[in-house]
């Protein structure tokens, strides 16, 4: 719509700090995120494997992270002789840098009920509780999450070994393919809530629902297809179990990250964590209305984001879960999940979506459009079986050779 | 649920009972070993304080891992270390190669050598991990030495 009010007016220092201090907040709450989330994930796979996880480091062991970034910081930078140097030295900040500037744009907070739209007041200047909305917003996600691939693609080029290699290579892949069935789900959140901006997604999901009991979240206007196959190519596309070919211990070492240590090590281990915390709170974003909820009791400033971590954390939970639940995928089950399946998928709801919108602005039959659609998905849905299943039994027969 | 089993059983592993134990219960005491763990080595003495080792060899020869390494001698008449003929005046025990099979202790015809339920081996060079009699020796007290060829060992001589 008009983007921060901050910056509506003339851009003087007044606007210019209260910038700063969003930067600075920011940027030590994903440092303390990243902190007790590593600390989370430990704790809570070892809940789930009958073990009791890290006890030693503070209370609980909570500060274990902050032990193990002190003890990686200390220790020996190695660079090896076959390595391309200065690629090498610059790959682990190429992927930490995205890291970071991803939740830019994420709102973490102001009320978004009532009309309300998040606009919260800082020293007698209206803001948003967000570091950047810019118009693009999602496009600004999917394009620093492309970015991010270069970070460990050149790590592991540059290491000038073979299971960085290898890492790399099928990160690159990997990164790639679930990319295009990451964007086209996000594409049907677009088309439904009319606008690419982050904030302006929130806003929309925050309006009255169907029967004013259930949220206008776009989990449900824009039906759970999108949402699932976002959070399946989300997982593969942060690398996380059971998505992580990329370092698969037991086949490749730690793949991109074999031949670093030290400090750039613990960078590649902050931006995998960060990702996560930014993927979670995206999911958050786009399909469950962000901070928009309900003001229960007390102070209104902090209700938004309460609901806003409770939904984060419920991700974040998530990511642990299946970390400590479902075995690796092989190369080729993960290959033909992300093309033959969630791909045509997004693209088909996607479709759907628009022709509901089209009928809809045009007044047609509703039913009949419906009624249509499913009919033409049931006949590619055929086609697609057909291709796959015909290329198999040519590849079984030896005519195509691979 | 077909698929989604797995999410159950990792679930409900959250409100199980943890397995594991603690490294020490309460202040500097260890938590309780299993029966029949094999540690560290000791030579046994007699109540009168005689060495029970009579340097016959047998535990170096039945050693898998050649870890062992004993020389006997006669005993000094006026002197005599243990109750029989020799004894053994250089015993050697390389903790780099010793698998704690236990099969030393069986061969030991005078229950000379057994093990102990300690545990904790750290060395920070190869010399350190051969122990020799005077770390493997019970003291007077018929208690292992604490921490031999550390600070703080006990020095004996044979």
């Amino acid at each position: 719509m008009l983007g921060d009010p901050l910056y509506a007016g003339d851009v003087g220092l007044a606007e210019v700090l209260i910038t700063l201090l969003k930067v600075v907040v920011l940027f030590a709450l994903m440092t303390v995120a990243v902190m007790l989330m590593v600390w989370f994930e430990r704790k809570l796979v070892a809940d789930m494997q009958n073990r009791i996880g890290p006890t030693r480091a503070g209370p609980w062991g909570i500060l274990q992270t902050l032990a193990d970034g002190v003890k990686l910081i200390f220790k020996e930078d190695i660079v090896p002789d076959k390595a391309e140097r200065r690629v090498f030295i610059l790959a682990p900040f190429l992927a930490v840098v995205p890291a970071f500037l991803l939740f830019s744009i994420i709102p973490i907070g102001g009320n978004f009920n009532d009309g309300n739209n998040g606009v919260v007041e800082w020293f007698g200047h209206q803001t948003y509780l967000q570091l950047a909305d810019p118009p693009i917003g999602i496009l600004f996600a999917l394009a620093l999450s492309s970015i991010a691939v270069y970070g460990v693609m050149l790590a592991g080029w540059s290491s000038g070994s073979k299971y960085p290699l290898l890492g790399s290579v099928r990160a690159s892949a990997q990164m790639v393919s679930y990319e295009a069935a990451l964007g086209l789900s996000v594409a049907a959140v677009v088309l439904v809530s009319g606008s690419l901006s982050t904030h302006d997604i929130v806003a929309w999901q925050a309006g009255p629902g169907a029967g004013d009991i259930i949220p206008n979240w776009n989990l449900v206007v824009a039906g759970v297809v999108p949402f699932i196959v976002f959070v399946i190519a989300g997982t593969a596309e942060l690398n996380r179990p059971p998505f992580d070919l990329v370092e698969a211990e037991q086949e490749i070492v730690g793949g991109y990250q074999t031949e670093y240590s030290s400090f750039r090590f613990a960078l590649f281990y902050l931006a995998e964590f960060l990702n996560t915390i930014t993927m979670s709170a995206i999911f958050v974003t786009l399909f469950l209305g962000g901070p928009s909820g309900p003001i229960i009791v007390g102070p209104t400033w902090i209700w938004p984001t309460l609901w806003f971590l409770l939904k984060l954390f419920v991700f974040l939970f998530m990511f642990v879960w299946l970390r400590a639940t479902l075995p690796r995928f092989r190369y080729d089950q993960l290959m033909n999940l992300g093309w033959k399946l969630l791909i045509p998928v997004a693209l088909g709801w996607f479709l759907l979506l628009a022709a509901i919108r089209v009928a809809d602005d045009q007044g047609w039959n509703g039913l009949v459009v419906i009624g249509a659609a499913l009919a033409i998905f049931g006949v590619a849905t055929a086609l697609l079986v057909g291709a796959v299943r015909s290329g198999q039994r040519a590849r079984e027969l030896g005519e195509v050779f691979d | 649920m077909g698929y989604l089993d797995g999410f159950k059983v990792t679930f409900n592993k959250l409100f199980e009972k943890r397995v594991t134990t603690s490294y020490t219960i309460g202040e500097g005491e260890k938590a309780p070993k299993p029966d029949r763990l094999h540690g560290r080595h000791v030579l046994n003495r007699y109540e009168d304080g005689m060495e029970k080792c009579i340097g016959c060899e047998l535990c170096a020869g039945v050693c898998p891992a050649r870890c062992i390494y004993v020389r006997g001698a006669d005993n000094p008449p006026d002197d005599p270390v243990s109750p029989g003929e020799r004894w053994g005046f250089i015993y050697e025990i390389n903790y780099l190669r010793c698998i704690h099979c236990d099969l030393c202790v069986e061969a030991c015809p005078t229950e000379a050598i057994t093990e102990t339920k300690l545990f904790e081996f750290s060395f920070t060079n190869r010399h350190d991990a051969i122990y020799t009699r005077d770390e493997l020796l019970v003291g007077d007290d018929g208690r292992p030495s604490t921490c031999p060829g550390k600070t703080g060992a006990r020095v004996r001589t044979g």
